[in-house]
């Protein structure tokens, strides 16, 4: 074990791993402080160029970015009510409010300290609980993933769509989206209408590109509210009573951490849920809830580690089962194929120096945003003068080329349009995106778990229970789809 | 554009009943249950119920809710026109890109788009020159991703 920490730690402190890593984190922090752009597109843009990286470097590129743009994300909503990523949307007019009474710099100090704490927080659990699961599934048989991937997917749905139907028609349509091609199993070319191009299947990286790329650069475009102001305080020491803070909010902190690690790990919910979740909370547990609202600190600080820790809570699911916690990781389990470092309990056992890599990357990256989160404060308010109809063409033709880059073919340019113009649509009429990727990502394994599955248990269903971890997993499922709208017709009863 | 549930929940009802039409035509597997027609089929079952839902739910909020509802910026032609540039430049793009080269339609795609974003004429024209030749060096030069040359390949370096 000590011989293969000793090579993560040669691959991580690697001359082009660091550079790579400080470029994807100015990078990250840019994108993740212009409203508009999230960091999903962070990570969706990301993708045409760690195609050309070997796999370490590519993941360092996307842990970076994807945790430096959820801190960023807490810079506009302080400076102009805006969040940057919809990860600090719950907490936006508390930071605002903040600034109004001139706490601009405690805002956002316990923005960017508590995140890296998050982070932190979450990466233990990750280096914890994901070796441990990992040893667990490696005696899982195909009702076992079956049931898991439901859940997950079931899950997605519960705790993501305002409407539950919505959310599956999402999924569904995912799934849907997953079956076109020859990938199933039985090796029928299905939807395909007789192009070549669809045999493959239809491309993940040119579909996520367009979901959350492209349709930010559309809802830009059609974006007609008015040009926001920026607040022209100047920012003093961002570090000043952080130590206070600490001390005043441990319980706050830990269990903003905790609940956002966990709500991470659930496939579906990524930051933004676990921010607001933990916003709420925080609230309703508060000695001074009145004062939420007002340019209260507490909530920040405890749903600004939520959303970091979520990150990476994510991640869990994601290396041990193959199952995305959010989109983020949606995309990361594309990157991680293309590398053929397949997600699975297996992982943990080949190669364990590049799972020691991605903890460590982890904690490096964490570790740098504290002195580069802070540049970007110092910097923020040039970033947030950039024009953004400037920048949104560049971006659209950044996207055009890196999609055609994966398998040079303008093809897939076409299914990037069509993806971006669809989640457009879809989201503006309230159907969520995240359990559409997760059907996309999920669909394969779904089918070829449910298929080898129905082969051996020779087409009854009793043998999806016949195993106490199926039949567990299986109960689980059962009981995410029935129990939520039943609770809520008891409820309605009790009330009536 | 905010489109009533009902409309939505037939268009799903159309193309779940297609998929469970289609399917049909799949081979079955000769001495076995699951054929490549199942899974597929079992989504399509389930988007058609959804289907059936969100038409009734549509019609039940009716009155409140029209069938069609125009959001404000397609009543503004300034956002109407960006949104068709965006649209227009990718098809743009991958129409012409081939045969006219990506020096040529990069630029143009992008200066078209900056028009319609409203970015002052002087800006548009350099960040366009400027924004393609940068992603043409990275993407060409150092990912050596082959972008097309099109009418410009006597020139290819």
């Amino acid at each position: 074990m000590t011989h293969d920490v000793g090579l993560a730690f040669g691959l991580v402190f690697d001359p082009y791993n660091v550079w790579v890593m400080i470029a994807a984190s100015l990078f990250g922090l840019f994108v993740g402080a212009v409203p508009g752009l999230t960091a999903t597109m962070a990570t969706a843009l990301l993708v045409p160029v760690t195609f050309f990286m070997p796999p370490i470097p590519a993941i360092a590129a996307i842990v970076s970015a994807t945790a430096m743009a959820i801190f960023a994300g807490d810079v506009p909503g302080c400076l102009l009510r805006m969040p940057g990523t919809p990860a600090s949307a719950a907490y936006t007019d508390e930071a605002y409010a903040m600034t109004r009474k001139g706490q601009t710099e405690l805002a956002l100090g316990a923005g960017l300290v508590f995140s890296a704490l998050g982070g932190l927080f979450g990466t233990a659990v990750l280096i914890v609980s994901a070796p441990a699961l990992a040893d667990f599934a490696l005696r899982f048989s195909s009702f076992e993933y079956f049931w898991l991937v439901l859940l997950g997917l079931s899950c997605a749905i519960v705790i993501t769509a305002e409407r539950p139907l919505k959310g599956m028609v999402a999924l569904l349509l995912g799934l849907l989206v997953a079956c076109v091609g020859l990938g199933n199993p039985a090796g029928y070319p299905r939807f395909t209408f007789g192009s070549t191009e669809l045999t493959g299947g239809i491309g993940l990286i040119p579909m996520m590109i367009g979901m959350f790329a492209v349709s930010e650069i559309i809802r830009y475009a059609v974006d007609t509210s008015p040009q926001w102001k920026i607040v022209d305080n100047p920012i003093g020491n961002v570090f000043t009573g952080m130590w206070r803070l600490t001390k005043r909010y441990p319980v706050q902190i830990l269990r903003g951490n905790v609940l956002g690690t966990i709500v991470g790990a659930l496939p579906g919910a990524g930051a933004d849920i676990a921010a607001w979740m933990s916003y709420a909370v925080s609230k309703k547990f508060s000695k001074e809830p009145e004062k939420f609202g007002t340019g209260h600190v507490e909530g920040i600080v405890e749903s600004g580690s939520a959303n970091n820790s979520a990150l990476a809570g994510a991640w869990i699911p994601a290396l041990v089962f193959g199952i995305p916690g959010d989109s983020i990781t949606a995309i990361v389990i594309g990157v991680l194929y293309m590398k053929n470092m397949n997600p699975g309990p297996t992982l943990f056992t080949q190669n364990p120096q590049n799972i020691y890599a991605v903890y460590l990357l982890f904690i490096v990256a964490n570790l740098l945003m504290v002195p580069l989160g802070w540049m970007c404060i110092k910097a923020a308010k040039q970033i947030l003068r950039v024009p953004r109809n400037v920048l949104m063409p560049v971006i659209l033709l950044f996207c055009i080329v890196g999609t055609f880059a994966i398998n040079n073919t303008a093809f897939d340019v076409g299914v990037m349009l069509v993806a971006g113009l669809a989640a457009y649509v879809l989201e503006e009429n309230g159907f969520p995106s995240a359990p559409a990727i997760l059907g996309v990502v999920l669909g394969g394994m779904l089918e070829e778990n449910f298929v080898t599955s129905m082969i051996k248990s020779e087409g009854s269903l009793t043998a999806f229970f016949g195993r106490p971890i199926a039949a567990s997993l299986g109960t689980l499922t059962l009981g995410a789809w029935f129990l939520p709208p039943l609770v809520r017709r008891l409820r309605r009863l009790a009330g009536a | 554009m905010k489109i009533n549930d009902a409309v939505f929940g037939a268009l799903l009802l159309v193309l779940g009943l297609a998929v469970l039409v289609h399917v049909q035509s799949f081979p079955t597997i000769p001495g076995q249950n699951v054929g490549p027609a199942l899974f597929p089929g079992i989504v399509a079952a389930g988007l058609v119920g959804c289907a059936v839902l969100l038409i009734l739910s549509g019609v039940r909020s009716r009155p409140q809710a029209p069938w069609f509802e125009t959001l404000p910026w397609l009543r503004s032609p300034r956002h109407i026109g960006a949104f068709v540039a965006v649209v227009a430049a990718t098809i743009a793009y991958i129409v012409l890109a081939n045969r006219v080269g990506f020096l040529i339609v990069a630029p143009l795609a992008l200066l078209a788009m900056f028009v319609a974003f409203g970015v002052r004429p002087v800006v548009a024209v350099v960040v366009a020159v400027a924004g393609t030749l940068v992603i043409w060096y990275a993407f060409y030069k150092l990912l050596r991703v082959p972008l097309p040359w099109g009418v410009l390949e006597r020139f290819a370096f």
